[in-house]
């Protein structure tokens, strides 16, 4: 029972603070790539800490709730994965997170919120049915949806699911709303949407949906690190290639359009998860 | 102590808008080039937003007229507070060389509250960024403004 307690509470502060550090790294190392120096480390902290503290303009009371729906949802997520629960619940959790991101952008009356929020929903609809086939094929390898059966393997994940990993890849790529997936909102130089998404969440509640969305990054990176659990090194030396092939696809590809998006998600992701579906199925 | 992370926090994150209030746009290419490796702006944690909603410090180059000063007045009050004002070139802090026009009504600080002048035609980018460094200041000094 305290382990589960210290567990929790590990969770909830270090899931936020992992994904805030990666983002602090994610802009450096994106600021080296364009020849620049970049903000200090902590700059994402620094841009919290300034939000939560500036005035709160409430566009409308869902919008509000949508903002702390979305950070609880996110919470809960990671917390559940450092529990080893099961992993088809946390994906369903972290999916009504998302959901509820997108509803309160849809409640305000902003044109750029709307299309952010139109955009947000298709980049959802590309990622969602990818990320329960990855599940799948861990349930087809293990002979079960929980984390702990994965920890119980004595081989790395990784060797038997090769093309789910890179279909993984390429949620987190739209998840992360890197380019050329950054469709809905941006972390660059503000596009033909502004802000998009998340134009209309200000201060404190900008704030909370940039907490969530680092717990959001800790989430998938741990999913990613659950294809290599058998070595603590190993995980950790996958997570950050992974990461580090997701900033350099994002300096290096431009922003597409969202039919493209479906069709290379879809087309490529479904194709790549059949092939290593079918591959364990006929083992 | 809380008061002080903030204020630093503040210091350390300021996002900016950039508002073209008719300039000629020799002082916008100067703002956007703050933004280019030469400068590079977000070593100070600056981020050009775009959105009002977002932003900390309001950048606005060029006269101000009768057309444009709602608009003005319109982005002023739809940021949160605290907020800084930076008025850049000589058409942004008296009206430059379009002043005696009849459809000018001036400078900036005609329509909203100018925290910091940055002179110039154009400004150069160091001078913008002097003038963001000294708006970042001000915030030391907004930080017992109630902005509840």
């Amino acid at each position: 029972m305290i382990r589960h307690g210290i567990l929790i509470a590990a969770a909830l502060i270090f899931g936020p603070l992992v994904g805030g550090l990666i983002s602090g790294m994610d802009r450096i190392l994106t600021a080296r790539v364009q020849s620049r120096i970049g903000p200090p480390l902590l700059q994402p902290f620094y841009d919290v800490i300034k939000l939560l503290g500036k005035e709160k303009v409430v566009v409308n009371v869902w919008q509000a709730f949508c903002a702390n729906a979305y950070l609880t949802a996110a919470s809960i997520a990671v917390v559940l994965l450092c529990l080893r629960s099961d992993l088809l619940l946390i994906l369903f959790i972290q999916a009504v997170g998302s959901v509820f991101l997108v509803v309160g952008a849809f409640s305000s009356t902003s044109p750029y919120s709307q299309i952010g929020a139109h955009r947000e929903l298709l980049q959802m609809l590309c990622y969602e049915p990818l990320l329960i086939l990855v599940a799948v094929g861990v349930y087809l390898q293990t002979g079960s949806f929980r984390i702990a059966a994965v920890h119980a393997l004595h081989q790395p994940m990784l060797l038997k699911l090769p093309f789910l990993f890179l279909v993984l890849g390429l949620v987190l790529t739209i998840k992360l709303r890197k380019s050329p997936f950054d469709l809905s909102t941006s972390h660059h130089a503000h596009q033909e949407l502004v802000k998009g998404l998340l134009t209309d969440y200000s201060g404190p509640l900008l704030a909370l949906t940039e907490i969530a969305h680092w717990c959001d990054t800790a989430l998938l990176l741990g999913f990613c690190s659950l294809f290599w659990a058998t070595n603590p090194i190993g995980a950790l030396l996958l997570v950050a290639v992974t990461y580090l092939m997701e900033i350099w696809i994002d300096n290096v590809c431009a922003r597409m359009n969202w039919r493209w998006m479906l069709g290379y998600g879809w087309g490529m992701g479904m194709a790549l998860s059949l092939v290593n579906l079918v591959w364990l199925y006929a083992r | 102590m809380f008061e002080k992370i903030l204020t630093r926090a503040r210091m350390r994150s300021p996002w900016m808008l950039h508002f073209d209030c008719g300039s000629c746009n020799g002082c916008d290419i100067e703002v956007l080039a703050c933004l280019t490796p030469v400068y590079d702006v977000e070593r100070f944690g600056v981020v050009n937003t775009g959105n009002p909603m977002h932003a900390d410090i309001l950048l606005v180059t060029g006269t101000v007229n009768h057309r444009n000063r709602n608009v003005l007045r319109n982005l002023y009050d739809q940021m949160p507070g605290p907020k800084v004002v930076v008025a850049i070139g000589a058409c942004g802090l008296t009206g430059g060389i379009f002043r005696q026009a009849w459809n000018v009504v001036g400078g900036v600080d005609r329509v909203i509250p100018v925290d910091v002048y940055v002179p110039g035609c154009p400004a150069k980018p160091e001078a913008i960024i002097d003038g963001v460094v000294m708006g970042l200041e001000k915030f030391m000094e907004k930080q017992h403004v109630d902005i509840s």
